[in-house]
């Protein structure tokens, strides 16, 4: 195996991919939305409470490859807490190293940093950005499916 | 290597000259021939030929060059005339490829044959292409577009299809050999029946062209399209053959220069068909390069040819068969050289990834068949498609770059 796909399929995110974490529906979410990549069939639906302006919890149900399940999976993890602006804050600094658009943050992203070999593949900028843009729409409550395509 | 001795497979290989080329210190073995097939040298040139020695616009000039690219355009056309069976070259419509070949004949057919209530049959293994431009038609007309069944192992289910074949049935439109799961359909069969209701009968042809010698007037359909890029010809080039009467009775698809005979604001007559088709400049050196890919098909001859991918993808079905949670989807008895499978644990798309780091090309994904994917309880498969010059080499890299992938994603 080469050294590229190492850097792709860091080890947290086979970890998140096979066990994702947060996963189910959540009977106490005062937000939802779903996401839905038609390039590669991949679905989620997010679910969040959002309580005095900050996430109190979030879980995700859906289906897709490792990159997108792992992606949902430790954005529950890194959401939780936030106030909401700082939330949208951490969506656009994602989707910047993801992107590979300046230098990442590394402070702001912590753990997801793992996805930083993402740039290198640009077919999977966008397994990678579907729950966070999902995270966005749930958030506004913009209520339409979030399509990455 | 297992070849018939008929068969050169290094010499095939030597004229494609993307085979050579090396993309992180190896060669690709090109299994996506289904999305889009390599070109040989001759197409290459052929097309390059055109440009150096006879390039204008067509039709129209008085000037010498206009004359050679018309005769370039106009012999590319009899020689498809000859490569689909026609019965003559002005049944032969050049389009960007079978997506237009289709649009054309569902907004034209349709417009023309479909009033409120009649009904289109399609399957359940139509590509979006085939689906798309009819419920376009449908929504214009009031016709209501149907769907028959696809059994488990993916072949078209005859009785679902009878069952709703009716009187209303004004137009029945298939693929041929089906893009997702390399399925070859019955069309003999399907013909006999649509015409015992007096349908039309459509045929979408793309997968078909590059691996079984057409003959559309022994098939006893009225349309029949198909891409050039999936024959190993450029892509932006097609056909669409189409019955003489039919296509002298079906209104023009677009309208412009080259498709009239006169205009005024008052009353504008059309040209007669293949003109009456081909608004616009047309693509005026794709056909040339179309025919040059009949011609190196038929060289090495198409029964050939399909022998050669049918062991290399009988081979391909044994060894993935050997890799334990690989399921095949698909497994029609009359099949093309198609292999589209899932990995239990591993999506589609991580495949794609892992294998294009082993430098394997194939495609991941729905394949454009929404329908036939939620068939088959699946968001997506993984294809490997096989072309004229897929070696049994190259199946074993697929086989060990799956073996990569399961190291990696199996816990």
């Amino acid at each position: 195996m080469n050294d590229a796909l190492r850097d792709l399929y860091r080890e947290v995110i086979l970890d998140h991919s096979r066990r994702p974490r947060n996963y189910g529906a959540m009977d106490a979410a005062n937000r939802q939305s779903d996401g839905f990549n038609p390039l590669c069939g991949d679905r989620l639906r997010l679910f969040l409470r959002v309580e005095d302006g900050a996430v109190r919890q979030a879980s995700f149900v859906g289906d897709g490859c490792a990159i997108s399940t792992a992606s949902a999976s430790l954005l529950t993890e890194a959401a939780r807490g936030l106030p909401v602006e700082e939330a949208l804050t951490l969506v656009e600094s994602f989707r910047r190293m993801v992107a590979g658009e300046g230098e990442p943050n590394g402070e702001a992203l912590g753990k997801l940093a793992v996805f930083q070999g993402v740039r290198d593949y640009p077919t999977r900028v966008k397994c990678a950005t579907l729950a966070w843009h999902t995270l966005r729409a749930a958030i506004e409550q913009s209520g339409e499916t979030v399509k990455t395509e | 290597m297992i070849s018939a001795p008929a068969y050169d497979l290094e010499k095939v290989r030597a004229d494609f000259p993307i085979l050579s080329e090396e993309v992180r210190g190896q060669r690709i073995a090109y299994l996506d021939n289904a999305a889009s097939s390599q070109k040989p040298r001759a197409v290459l040139d052929a097309v390059d030929h055109v440009y150096e020695t006879g390039y204008a616009n067509i039709h129209r000039g008085v000037h010498i060059l206009s004359e050679r690219a018309t005769e370039h355009y106009e012999r590319s056309r009899r020689r498809m005339a000859r490569f689909v069976g026609a019965q003559s070259a002005d049944e032969v419509i050049f389009v960007r490829g079978t997506t237009e070949g289709l649009n054309l004949v569902a907004s034209s057919l349709g417009r023309y044959a479909l009033r409120e209530g009649d009904e289109v049959l399609l399957t359940g293994m139509e590509h979006h292409s085939n689906i798309v431009p009819w419920q376009m038609v449908a929504e214009l007309t009031g016709a209501k577009v149907l769907a028959a069944p696809v059994t488990d192992r993916g072949e078209l289910d005859m009785d679902g299809f009878r069952a709703l074949l009716s009187d209303r049935t004004r137009i029945v439109s298939v693929v041929h050999v089906s893009n997702a799961l390399g399925t070859v359909n019955p069309v003999d069969e399907i013909a006999r029946l649509a015409k015992q209701r007096g349908a039309y009968l459509v045929l979408d042809g793309a997968q078909a062209a590059p691996h079984l010698r057409l003959d559309v007037q022994a098939l006893g359909c009225d349309f029949y399209c198909l891409s050039g890029h999936k024959m190993y010809g450029p892509s932006g080039i097609g056909v669409l053959w189409g019955k003489k009467r039919l296509l002298e009775a079906i209104p023009p698809y677009q309208g412009g220069g080259e498709m009239i005979r006169t205009v005024s604001f008052e009353r504008t007559t059309y040209a007669e068909p293949p003109a009456k088709f081909e608004a616009g400049t047309p693509n005026i050196a794709g056909p040339v390069g179309l025919a040059a890919a009949a011609d190196y098909l038929d060289a090495l001859g198409i029964p050939e040819v399909a022998e050669h991918e049918a062991r290399v993808r009988e081979y391909a079905e044994s060894r993935l068969a050997e890799i334990p949670g690989l399921r095949v989807v698909g497994t029609a008895r009359e099949k093309a050289a198609v292999v589209s499978f899932v990995v239990d644990g591993v999506h589609p798309h991580d495949l794609g990834t892992v294998l294009d780091q082993e430098g394997v090309a194939v495609r991941t994904g729905h394949h454009c068949t929404q329908p036939l994917m939620e068939r088959f309880g699946v968001p997506a498969t993984a294809r490997a498609s096989f072309g004229l010059y897929n070696t049994e080499a190259e199946v074993e890299r697929l086989a060990a770059g799956l073996g990569t992938a399961l190291e990696l994603f199996r816990p």
